[in-house]
Formats: C-alpha cells, structure tokens, sequence
C-alpha cells in the first residue's frame, strides 16, 4: 500500500492526519468541513463542542464508520476514505478502541467477556488476550471476584472502566472516547481522566476525547474546538 | 464468542424467547405428528391384509366391509348366512377361507369367532403367518386364543377362565357369566388389530347365544355348559369371510360371481383395491390437515420474525456496541440468524419429545379405538426432510430481522438514538 508521506519535520507516520475532509448527509444540509489536522502517536486531543456541532459525525468518521464525502483521512498512515468498509471495520477492531457516554457495556455479558469482545473482533487469540484483559481490569480497579458478575450489576464508574480496558485491550493505537464523563459525578470524573490518560499513555496510545465540559480541557495538550469552525460545521 | 452471544442473548431475553419456542414447539409437533399418524396409519393399515384375495360379506359398501371385518372398526350392517358361506367354500377358485364372526367383547376387546383356518391362512406384514408365544390352538368350544395386547394388558395367563360381554363397548352390562372360556393360547405381537382380539370357535359364539334372543338372555330359558354342548352348534350365520383363491387370475371372476349370488345379496371386495379408494378418500383431509399445520407453522415462524425485529429495538445499544467493539455487519447478521437457528433447533428437539410423549400415552387408546398402531419412533427420512425444510425456512425469514439489524448497524454508526 503506498501512503503519501507529508512532508513535516519529523520522519515518522503521524497516528491521525486529515486534509480537506468533507462530509454530509445531503448536498443541500449541514456539511462538516475540517481543512486540516495532524496529531502524533501518544498526543491527546481534547474536542470541545456543544450537541449538533459534528462532533459525533466526527468520531464516526475517524473510526471508520461513516465515509467522507471528500478529503483525505489516514490512520497510522492508511486511507481510511480509500478503504472498504469492511477493511475499515477490521482496521477498527485492531487500532481504534471506543469509549461511549453510557452504556457502553453489554448487559447480560460477564465483565470479563465484556471486556474480550474486542480482542475477539481483533481476532487476537484468547489466551493472550485473558491474562492481559484480567491484569488491564485490576489495574482499573476492577478486581477479579468482580469480573465474573454481570455487566449491569457495576455502577457506572465501574461500567466506564470496564469500557477503557475493553477498548485498551487489543493494544489500539487510537483511543476514541465520546463523553464518557457525562454520567459520572466530579470525584469519580476526575479519577475516571487520570485513570484512562495513564492507561493511555502506558500503551502508547493516542487519545481524542470529546466532551463540551471545558474544565476537562486541563488533562489535554492540544485542542479543537468545533465551534470555530464555523464556516464549515453549521448546525442542523 | 458469537454462540456465547447468541446464547447469552436468548437467555437475556428469555420471556419473549420462551414463548416464542412454545408456540414453535407445538407447531412443529403438529406437522411431525400429522405426518408422521398418515404415514404410520397406513403402513398399520396395509401390513394388516395380506394375502386375502378377496373379503366377502351381506351387501355393503366395500370401505364399510373392510372397516368393519378386518379393522374392527364400526359394525356390520347384515350377516352372510351359513349355507351361502359353505356354497362359497365350495366354489371350484376358492382355495381356503377364514369365517369371521363378530358382536362380542372382552373389556373392550372385540371377540372373534372363527375357525382353525385362521391359523393356518391369515397372513399380516409381509404375509407372516399367525404364531402362538404360548399354549395352542383353540379345541374345545369354551377355550379361546388371546392376542398378545389383550394378554398382555389384561395380564391373562395360560388356563385362566375369562367371561365374555354381549355388544362392543368397553362396559357391557350383559355378560355371558355363565358361560366363562379357558384361555388355551396367546398369540405372538404381529403389530395388527389381531393383537386386540379376542379369538374363540364359531361353535363358541353360537354356543353364547343359543339362550339369548333379540340380544338378551331369554327369561326362564337359561341353558347350562352341558346342555349347550349337546346341541347343534352349527352357526346359522357368519359376519363375513376372507378368502383365498387358488388363482390370482381368478380373482375378478369370483368376485363378480359373489356379487351377483342370487341367493343372498353379498359383496366381495379386494382389499387392495378398497385400501387405495380409503386413501383416496383420506388424502384429500390429509392434504387438508398438512396444510393447515405447515400455516400453524408459518404463523410460527412469522411470529418468532416479528419478535426478533421487535427486538431490535430494545437490542440497538448492543448492536451499537458490538459495532464499535470492531463486528461487521455481518457479524450481527449471522448473529440474528444463529439466533434463530438456536430456537428452531431447540423447538424441533422438544417437538420431537413432546411427540413421542403423546404417542406413548396415546398409542393404546388409538390402537384400542381405531386399529391402528402407531410406532413410537418419529425420527425416519421424511422427518429428516422435514426438520431441514423448517429450518431453511425460518432462516429464510430470519433474514428480515438479521438484514435491519446489518442495516441499522450501517445507518446509526456509533450513535444510538434513544
């Protein structure tokens, strides 16, 4: 596969580069137009903005899941707006791990297996894969007797952990995590940041983070700010 | 993984699940069932009858004569008298004949008076010949033969004294008590209505019922054993007659002459020929009862459908996830649709079991009431067929579920709308 190589100062592949992206649902309706953003392996970007700025549209498109309409868009240097859609689900499987709001945990699935979901999309094999799983989980303060309970008997905190190591396990190169905070009362918010960015940062991962709440901002090297890109991004 | 999701799956959704099941359960235990009673009921049929050329009694319709002579079901409407049965005997074509005369019962059990030919001639199956597990033919006039259910059920042993009932109904209130039988010989199972007989000497029925008249003892008129034996047995009329020619060539011939005996207006019918216009008839309720179950069915599989596509609503955070996790949409296709296999499969496992059961518990009452034996085992190739036409079928129909759930996968990405 040959990738176009930007021309910057340092040599190596940058974890997430986009040029010109463009997207929307219908030629006539909101359009999403990000001209250009480049972010380094382990870098941590901060996206702020309010409900219906696009930031959703966003993710989606960085996981792979929607397709832009036009512009350029590379993963650790492949072409996410070239590839299939299969070939994306399985790039999101291996490099991208998601993180949701809320509920981002399959009720009637035990902890564990909750978390082995994606290595087994990963198509890693499960051996590897528990012994890591068990270790990630009790480092996130999730102790073995409670990695065998079911998922819906956590509280939230513990749900939103269980998300991390879920999203950590398969070794991602990229952290997608979509206001995971916003269910969670200050303490356990703060705890929630420090725990997922040194996780993070221990497996070499880059992080986006979307959230509107703006004193998140101080956990973050860099950030975007959706609202300004106001000539592009109009509300629908 | 997927099978731990399909599985785990289900049993999150248990309620909904369970029913689904039952209703699959008993849809498809109604077609096995229907399929499997025409199958069964035909082949109990047809192994009953086997080389009788032709079957003669009174004047009737043939399916009524051969209900009535060799299933035992219903009744005769008239009787052959004795003096025509012996001119038939001695028709040159004829090579043997079996008298049947029948009216009485043994708790429940219908009698039949008959000869020693039955013994000889009678042929069942594959024109296996009659075999006595114990004892011997009958002899006397009070002894009796006992087929293999009657012994069996009833727990008669060798030599034991038995009474027999006027009239056919498991309840009788007028009883030949007078009058009991030794049971000499228990015929070996032949899987036939001859099991559910009770068989003694023509000698014996008109023995029975030299003090009866108009079906009840006459008053002041009671004749003890001795006294019977003293007199003529000779029986004044036989209920009707299965006949073996001594060419197959024969056969319409002799038929045409019985049916047109100037004597007494008989029927001689060929049990073949009479067997396929019964199918005839019974194909078409057959056809009927078929079809009905295989809608019973789909009315299942639509129903178990739109739970599954109910349900995608309730399950649109789980796909979400699983979707982000990294599956394809494929993945959640063949989800659905492993789903779906799981429940069918299930439903036809406790369908056959729920079959078996009901045949077990049913199987004496069919075979007391109708003649017919209906063998256990469901499982044959038909059933194979069957079992894989199900489940191409609600596979088929999983596919609406199984393509909203890659659809929606497509369209929503990672957000759910709640």
């Amino acid at each position: 596969m040959t990738v176009e190589q930007p021309v910057t100062d340092k040599p190596k592949i940058p974890a997430i580069e986009l040029k010109q992206l463009r997207f929307f649902y219908q030629p006539d309706s909101w359009q999403l137009y990000l001209p250009e953003l480049r972010l380094d392996t382990g870098e941590h970007l901060f996206v702020r903005g309010a409900s219906g700025s696009g930031k959703t549209t966003l993710l989606n498109l960085l996981s792979g899941i929607a397709r832009p309409v036009s512009g350029e868009l590379y993963i650790n240097g492949q072409p996410l707006h070239q590839l299939s859609s299969s070939k994306r689900d399985t790039l999101r499987a291996q490099q991208i791990g998601v993180v949701f709001q809320q509920l981002n945990l399959i009720p009637y699935l035990s902890v564990l297996d909750n978390t082995l979901l994606s290595a087994h999309f990963a198509g890693k094999p499960k051996a590897d894969s528990l012994a890591r799983a068990r270790e990630l989980l009790s480092r996130l303060g999730l102790p073995e007797t409670l990695q065998q309970s079911r998922a819906s008997a956590l509280s939230v905190g513990q749900q939103q952990r269980v998300a991390i190591a879920r999203a950590l396990l398969p070794k991602p190169t990229l952290l997608i995590a979509d206001e995971p905070t916003s269910a969670l009362d200050s303490d356990n918010r703060d705890a929630f940041m420090r725990v997922m960015l040194a996780e993070a940062d221990a497996n070499g991962c880059t992080v986006i983070f979307v959230s509107h709440d703006q004193s998140l901002l101080q956990y973050f090297h860099r950030q975007l700010d959706m609202q300004k890109l106001a000539e592009g991004v109009q509300p629908c | 993984m997927l099978m731990k999701l399909a599985r785990l799956s289900l049993w999150n959704r248990r309620g909904t699940v369970l029913m689904t099941w039952l209703s699959l359960t008993i849809s498809i235990a109604l077609l096995l069932g229907i399929d499997h009673l025409r199958t069964e009921a035909k082949n109990s049929f047809t192994s009953t009858v086997s080389g009788t050329d032709l079957i003669v009694g009174a004047r009737s319709g043939q399916l009524n004569l051969l209900l009535y002579s060799v299933f035992r079901i219903g009744n005769a409407t008239a009787n052959i008298s004795w003096d025509s049965y012996q001119r038939l005997t001695r028709h040159p074509q004829v090579s043997w004949s079996i008298p049947v005369s029948l009216g009485d019962s043994h708790r429940g059990y219908r009698v039949m008076g008959t000869s020693t030919a039955y013994f000889e001639h009678y042929r069942y199956a594959n024109a296996q010949p009659l075999a006595l597990a114990q004892g011997e033919q009958f002899n006397g006039v009070f002894e009796t033969v006992l087929g293999a259910e009657v012994a069996a059920k009833l727990g008669y042993q060798l030599g034991e004294q038995i009474v027999l009932s006027h009239g056919v109904g498991a309840v009788s209130f007028s009883q030949h008590k007078d009058k009991p039988f030794t049971v000499v010989g228990i015929l070996a199972p032949t899987g036939t209505p001859v099991d559910q007989t009770v068989h003694v000497s023509l000698e014996a029925i008109e023995a029975i019922h030299l003090d009866w008249q108009q079906g009840a003892p006459m008053p002041g008129r009671q004749l003890s054993v001795e006294q019977v034996l003293a007199q003529d047995l000779t029986p004044k009329s036989i209920t009707a007659a299965m006949v073996g020619l001594k060419s197959r060539m024969a056969t319409f011939t002799v038929q045409r002459q019985i049916n047109e005996f100037k004597a007494e207006p008989l029927t001689a019918i060929l049990p073949g020929v009479a067997l396929a216009e019964l199918w005839q008839m019974l194909s078409m309720v057959e056809n009927l009862l078929l079809l009905i179950s295989v809608m019973v069915l789909l009315a299942a599989l639509v129903g178990m459908m739109t739970t599954l596509l109910a349900s995608m609503k309730e399950r649109q955070r789980e796909m979400a996830i699983l979707r982000a996790t990294g599956a394809h949409p494929w993945y959640l296709f063949v989800l659905i649709q492993l789903e779906v296999l799981l429940i069918t499969v299930l439903a036809m496992l406790t369908a056959v079991l729920l079959l078996s059961g009901s045949l077990f518990l049913l199987q004496d009452s069919l075979a007391a009431s109708y003649g017919l034996f209906i063998g256990l085992n469901v499982i044959k190739l038909t059933t194979l067929y069957w079992a894989a036409g199900i489940i191409l079928l609600a596979m088929l129909l999983a596919v609406i579920p199984a393509v909203s759930a890659y659809r929606k996968a497509l369209a929503d990405g990672l957000t759910v709308r709640l």
